[in-house]
């Protein structure tokens, strides 16, 4: 009886798909995927965040964009060169029309970089190194920066260009001020040059996207979707269950327990690279006393080899195969694979020897071990909480105690962000936003200080002048092979000093049907213009 | 009468402004907004300014005092996380979950009542132990796993009906409506099932157990010697007197569902006000949170409120009472 129903089923839905199937041949190629976040605005201004510029990229273009190997191409701009160290030259395309007819110019470039720096807009600090944006004639600017800067264009996929025009007539010549109680036109209308049109827009729930028959683009590269509908949906069970049965194409956030089950229905495939952002350990070593721990007067961590005893005690192999189901990179570097200055000849850890590290304890005058308190995140990255545990056992066997405060993001990053640092273990990730190491050495490891930007996420006080040195080289250096070295002593200082400990990079894991093809990048940006349906 | 409503709608405000106090002092312990609203590479001077703009730096009294100044206006502040008014987030997410309620709540007493009237009256028929077996898995199994169950067989399994979603819906006004169309039907069976089955099961064993206990009182059998007939006894005396804690019940359970319809809007990704308030809790997204919990707190009392007044209808003896003492 049962088997019969399902028959009948399996024969009336295959009905339906065939239906389906024979009437979007002969009408629109549709495309439907899911995340568990929305785009939250269609501002490309409103955030600096991966999903919601990869979305909103779809519909606007920044001068320069990345391609399928992730390398800077052509996007609005199509040439650009450093004119003298101060000054990069772009020439724009031409012909070029926005989705309501008007034309793009240097106009629009000079006023996006405006609106891109002005408060309500949260995508300044990519541009920070830049002064002013000048308009040489209409189809050529010059952005003038404060200091050489050799890798203002790695910044600049991040900047989608807005209508002058367009933001003029509705009033939305600066992004979303939330102190105020009004919306802006453009959280929930777009208009850009790019190969998809906002059709319609339901925050939270629907968003439609149809594609642009005038773009500029579409002769060296068709666009094969005609309609691309995105759905939020934050249940992973849920998220999966709606793409086995069908009525998704792909799925963007994919649980790692659901993997498994994915790989094992016909149909469906698992799409999976290493991502750029590194998670590792970081120890407080600026306080003379650590905040949470049992060691009174002195600060454990400033005594490089109690630093290298944590190093020794935690097994990354296990972590990987355990924890990650083997979904990461083992790394021994602050930076991964697919960013500027990642070395693979640096990239070997020092071994795993709880046996030395309790020597190393014990030299460092520790023989009873020591305790210490160790936040880290519980929703942000991916078993973040699961390898912390992980951890903890590790350490336990050097005979640190490390007392586990697993809690949700917005606490956590709450307790441990600038400027309070309120933390003396911890687990973080970062991804260097140029896909530069420069960022991470910026960011991570130059000495903080008040009122300077670089050691923004150095919470752990880490501070080595010859590193600062570097840095700074790095920062003006105009010849990319001596950067590259540069950045090689950078990343090698780092990992002798054993300032951080780094474990792994995490793996973007996509789901999609079979007859899905797409690029996938360890950026996790996910391009529109490059999915086909076979 | 007059006087009742005015006393009901003074408590409605001390309610209320309570509410909005606990839920204040919650977001204190709920985490730091800034951070969900940036990047990792928005500088410290930056996040800062922010904090100053949004007056997060200001006491908690004035936080407070200032949100309950806007809220009577009718004002609830952007939301940090899609940067839109919140009563417009608000508007448009209460039609999802009223539609879904009252489906539900319909659902619950259609099918519990008869249920629970039919297991009182033939308490020993094979089919009222099946209806009872039924009813304590529908006591006893939590929501989200049902929601899921229900999701594996009919949608990845059958693919009859949607796993996700309100299908598509029609719009009048602000109001969007889901019930217009053969999607939306579909898409709205499973949440609703989801939803009403441990109301359904409630109601079903408070009706038959108050059915057990009235068919044994005097005036039942009295009624029974006068020669009425069955119909008379059982429906006529018996279920009317069951019905005041059913009533009860039932509007209560009407806002629990309102408010817990949040396990079951998660499950199904229904875009109603359950869904919006977890999402806001992730994102520490504190004009929403605030907005919702006076909204749910407002539905309570409503509902108590209509329920009090129900009493009136079922229960004479209330009426008497009230009008003796004079405060009716």
């Amino acid at each position: 009886m049962t088997n019969r129903l399902r028959r009948i089923s399996q024969y009336g839905l295959s009905a339906i798909i065939g239906i389906l199937v024979l009437g979007s041949c002969a009408e629109a190629k549709t495309f439907r995927w899911a995340n568990d976040g929305d785009a939250n605005s269609m501002d490309p201004y409103a955030r600096l965040e991966t999903f919601l510029l990869a979305f909103d990229m779809s519909m606007y273009e920044p001068l320069l964009r990345r391609n399928r190997e992730m390398k800077l191409e052509p996007g609005l701009a199509i040439e650009w060169r450093q004119t003298d160290p101060t000054t990069w030259r772009f020439k724009l395309r031409e012909g070029v029309k926005f989705h309501d007819g008007s034309a793009f110019t240097a106009d629009d470039v000079v006023f996006s970089f405006d609106r891109a720096t002005h408060p309500g807009s949260n995508i300044g600090n990519p541009l920070s190194t830049v002064k002013e944006v000048k308009k040489i004639d209409d189809y050529t600017v010059d952005f003038i920066t404060k200091t050489p800067d050799p890798i203002l264009s790695y910044n600049l996929p991040v900047v989608a260009i807005m209508s002058k025009k367009w933001c003029e007539e509705h009033n939305a010549t600066r992004a979303a001020d939330l102190t105020k109680n009004e919306e802006s036109y453009a959280t929930r209308n777009a208009n850009g040059t790019g190969p998809f049109v906002l059709k319609e827009r339901q925050p939270d729930v629907r968003t439609v996207l149809v594609k642009n028959p005038n773009w500029w683009g579409l002769k060296e590269e068709p666009i094969e979707l005609d309609e691309v509908v995105f759905s939020r949906i934050e249940n992973a069970s849920t998220r999966v269950a709606a793409l086995l049965s069908g009525e998704l194409d792909m799925v963007y956030t994919v649980p790692p327990q659901d993997t498994d089950r994915i790989t094992k229905t016909s149909g469906m495939r698992i799409w999976q690279t290493s991502e750029l952002r590194t998670i590792f350990l970081g120890m407080d070593q600026s306080r003379d006393e650590l905040l949470e721990s049992n060691i009174k007067g002195k600060n454990p961590f400033k005594d490089k080899r109690v630093r290298q005893a944590f190093y020794q005690a935690v097994d990354e192999d296990a972590i990987k195969a355990k924890v990650m189901r083997g979904f990461a990179h083992v790394t021994a570097l602050m930076v991964g694979p697919g960013v500027n200055g990642y070395d693979p000849a640096l990239d070997k850890r020092y071994p795993y020897d709880p046996a030395a590290g309790k020597r190393l304890l014990d030299e460092a005058g520790y023989p009873n071990g020591l305790e210490v308190g160790f936040d880290c995140p519980n929703d942000r990255y991916v078993n973040d909480a699961a390898v912390c545990q992980a951890v903890v056992a590790m350490l336990a066997r050097i005979g640190v105690k490390a007392n586990l405060l697993a809690q949700t993001r917005a606490k956590y990053f709450g307790k441990i962000n600038p400027p309070r640092f309120e933390t003396s273990f911890y687990l973080l990730g970062w991804t260097p936003a140029t896909y530069d190491a420069l960022d991470a050495l910026r960011a991570l490891a130059a000495t903080r200080g008040p009122g300077s930007s670089d050691g923004a996420y150095n919470i752990g006080g880490y501070s080595n002048p010859q590193l600062d040195e570097l840095t700074q080289k790095i920062q003006v250096e105009l010849d990319s092979e001596k950067r590259n070295e540069l950045i090689d002593r950078g990343l090698a200082l780092l990992k002798e000093d054993f300032a951080y400990i780094p474990l792994h990079q995490q793996v973007v894991v996509w789901a999609t049907r079979d007859n899905v093809d797409l690029a996938q990048t360890g950026d996790n940006f996910f391009q529109l213009r490059f999915v086909k349906l076979k | 009468m007059i006087a009742f409503l005015v006393q009901r709608l003074f408590q409605a405000v001390l309610v209320m402004l309570a509410v909005a106090l606990i839920a204040f002092a919650l977001f204190n312990y709920v985490g730091d907004p800034i951070n969900s609203m940036v990047g990792q590479d928005t500088s410290v001077t930056e996040r800062e300014r922010l904090r100053q703009d949004l007056g997060l730096n200001d006491s908690f009294v004035v936080q407070f005092a200032r949100f309950v100044g806007r809220a009577a206006r009718g004002e609830f502040g952007l939301s940090y996380q899609q940067a839109r008014p919140v009563g417009q987030i608000i508007l448009e997410k209460v039609p999802a979950t009223i539609e879904l309620s009252f489906l539900a709540a319909t659902l619950a007493l259609v099918i519990g009542v008869p249920m629970g009237i039919y297991t009182g009256l033939h308490r020993r028929s094979w089919l009222s132990e099946l209806l009872l077996a039924f009813s304590l898995i529908g006591v006893s199994l939590p929501t989200f796993l049902i929601g899921i169950l229900l999701i594996l067989v009919f949608s990845v399994g059958l693919g009859w009906l949607p796993s996700f979603g309100r299908g598509s819906v029609v719009q009048f006004g602000w109001w969007s409506s889901g019930l217009l169309t053969f999607e939306g039907w579909r898409a709205i069976i499973m949440p609703a099932v989801t939803l009403s089955l441990f109301q359904m099961t409630l109601i079903m064993r408070l009706v038959r157990a108050e059915m057990i206990e009235v068919l044994r009182t005097d005036y039942i059998k009295f009624a029974r010697a006068r020669g009425l007939t069955n119909r008379a006894v059982n429906f006529g005396h018996a279920l009317k007197n069951t019905l005041v804690p059913v009533i009860t019940i039932a509007g209560l359970q009407l806002g629990s569902i309102i408010a817990f319809a949040i396990i079951t809007e998660t499950v199904f990704q229904w875009p109603g006000m359950g869904l919006m308030f977890i999402q806001a809790v992730t994102f520490v997204d504190i004009p929403v949170m605030a907005a919702y919990l006076v909204l749910v707190g407002f539905f309570f009392v409503v509902i108590n409120l209509v329920v009090d007044l129900l009493y009136h209808v079922v229960d004479p003896r209330l009426r008497v009472d009230r009008d003796r003492i004079g405060v009716g």
